[in-house]
């Protein structure tokens, strides 16, 4: 019971911070498409993989008083930070969760920056797909940004390191 | 003439409760009610298990899928007609995939799902593209017109002012079954102007915007949605009925897991249990079926699952009482190893059951391209998030709402005074 709750505390107390919602979101879906055993159900929307589950979820963790989240105004909208608090640490330290290597997997992927992760996330969202339809469909979805042949190499490498991280 | 252009002689109405009539004129969408696929939502309910809490609460897929593809029909041929950001040409396309979003749904779909670790997208998709009845009327129109239809419904079409139609903050999915649960509910909380919102919607881009003019309309509809989900699809006997259904599908496949053998083969739940579902396997389950089985699982020796059963069939539910995880979690340890020496197994009968188990998607304008917010055109023609505008909105978007019920038989606790007390009987 709870168990879903304590791996979302778990990958933000292995992560320190994470700034920005939407960066928390593809943490989490990356890491779940790493086959990290998050329950969070994911789906393709408006600007890419995003799981309302995992919204709740924060949300909850937030009223619990196990997450601290701080809002700031960032231009038109706002931004979340979320770290853990003292009895976030507590609850942790009585469920204990077994994800070896996600807290290296997590701090890479909390490294990186935003119009790469979400290049990164779509391409695992089509991940069924062969890689030139992947390419194509990426290209079709995400035709504001402009992705280079460059940057799609550099995700599928990012993808491939991260597997073998993973695996570790 | 081509088959994407034919018309049927005469229009054909279906008379709707919500909508008064369904219009199709068509002869592709009156062929894609036809398939067998497409009947087969008659026997899923569109609310699940919300029928042991609301009796009216019998209606289906089938009903939902003819509602939305109805508003959008009124959307594509009055208020986007002639407009220039509207592709004609998107119209067919628009319509096919309003009715047929819903197509993968499964029996009593949310428990199901988790279960089984299955996403009814996935089936839609699936049912699209494979050997069906669908597959063969949309190929009709053109070779690559399956796979445009399962792009829109996954929202991975390039055009996307059609994706918003059927999958925005304020789309047809919504309008229709906020109107349609609060009609057979019974409740009086989803109500909305969907008329007025129809009249100031106005193609942007690649969003659908609204009149400013018309934001009332909207936070009226804001309000419904708030309304609906925490009187009805919240509703803590609901979601007691949904604990104890998700635990049966638990128990049956650990059971098979186990090697038991059960009284009745549950033939139709093997691709299931093993995780192999094919399509074929698929299209067979409806929720006749699922209640078939609960039905004479009354009857096995097992006695947690004949014990489950029974409640779910004769609306036996859980009890519940409010739960502060915060405050709480070391309590439920305690209450867990009450349970395992009374003999009752906390696995089954003694669940948490949260709001993020049942995700509903509140209004929130987000982060920036966290999710697209419903914008306002404004007489200037600037775009205003709505929560910027609305005091309304902006007072519950804002606000933080989650909720934790702890689910038990109150029948199986009611000797030990230990539990009773921790409970706070």
């Amino acid at each position: 019971m709870l168990k879903d709750h304590a791996k979302i505390i778990h990958a933000i107390a292995l992560s320190g911070e994470v700034i920005g919602r939407k960066k928390l979101q593809k943490m989490i879906y990356i890491a779940k498409k790493m086959n990290f055993p998050f329950q969070e159900r994911f789906q393709f929307h408006f600007y890419g993989p995003y799981s309302e589950e995992l919204t709740l979820r924060v949300e909850e963790l937030c009223n619990m008083g196990f997450l601290n989240e701080v809002k700031e105004q960032k231009g038109g909208y706002y931004q979340y930070r979320y770290t853990l608090t003292e009895a976030g640490e507590e609850f942790l330290g009585e469920h204990s969760v077994d994800m070896p290597c996600l807290g290296d997997c997590l701090g890479d992927i909390n490294s990186q920056n935003a119009r790469f992760l979400e290049l990164v996330s779509t391409i695992l969202y089509f991940d069924s797909l062969p890689e030139d339809e992947v390419k194509e469909k990426v290209l079709t979805v995400k035709k504001s940004q402009k992705y280079t042949d460059e940057e799609f190499a550099n995700a599928y490498q990012y993808i491939e390191n991260l597997k073998g991280m993973a695996r570790q | 003439m081509a088959y994407s252009a034919e018309k049927l002689n005469e229009e054909k109405v279906f008379k709707d409760p919500v909508h008064r009539y369904i219009h199709v004129r068509d002869r592709a969408i009156w062929d894609l009610v036809g398939t067998k696929e497409f009947q087969r939502l008659r026997r899923i309910k569109q609310l699940g298990t919300t029928y042991l809490t609301f009796h009216g609460a019998e209606h289906s897929r089938f009903n939902h899928s003819l509602g939305v593809y109805e508003i959008v029909r009124r959307i594509v041929d009055t208020v986007f007609a002639g407009r220039p950001e509207w592709n004609e040409e998107e119209r067919l396309l628009s319509l096919c995939a309003a009715l047929l979003h819903d197509l993968g749904h499964g029996p009593f779909s949310h428990s199901f799902e988790k279960v089984f670790d299955l996403d009814h997208e996935n089936f839609t998709r699936a049912i699209i593209l494979g050997d069906t009845e669908v597959n063969k009327v949309l190929t009709r129109i053109s070779a690559d017109f399956p796979k445009k239809v399962a792009d829109v419904i996954a929202k991975t079409y390039e055009d996307k002012l059609v994706v918003s139609l059927i999958s925005s903050q304020i789309d047809a999915d919504r309008m229709d079954y906020l109107q349609r649960d609060a009609y057979f509910t019974g409740v009086s909380y989803g109500h909305f102007d969907m008329e007025r919102i129809l009249r100031v919607m106005r193609p942007k881009e690649d969003q659908v915007v609204f009149k400013q003019s018309g934001m009332h309309a909207v936070e009226d509809y804001i309000m419904s949605r708030y309304q609906m989900y925490w009187q009805v699809y919240f509703h803590p006997v609901t979601r007691s009925a949904e604990v104890i259904l998700t635990k049966i599908l638990h128990r049956a496949k650990h059971l098979h897991e186990q090697g038991y053998s059960f009284k009745h083969m549950p033939l139709h739940f093997y691709s299931l249990f093993e995780e192999k579902v094919t399509l074929e396997d698929y299209l067979k389950l409806d929720e006749g079926v699922f209640l078939y089985y609960f039905q004479i699982w009354q009857e096995e020796e097992d006695e947690v699952l004949k014990d489950l059963c029974c409640r779910f069939i004769n609306r036996n539910l859980f009890k519940y009482v409010e739960f502060d995880p915060a405050r709480e979690y070391k309590k439920l340890a305690k209450l867990s190893q009450l349970f395992v020496e009374a003999g009752i197994d906390p696995e089954y009968y003694l669940v948490v059951d949260s709001s993020s188990d049942l995700p509903y998607d509140f209004y929130r304008p987000g982060e920036e391209e966290e999710r697209l917010p419903i914008h306002l055109q404004m007489k200037n023609g600037e775009l205003r998030e709505l929560s910027r505008e609305s005091e309304i909105v902006d007072a519950i978007s804002g606000k933080r709402r989650t909720d934790h019920k702890l689910y038990y038989p109150a029948d199986f606790v009611s000797g030990s005074e230990e539990i009773r007390k921790l409970l706070e009987l």
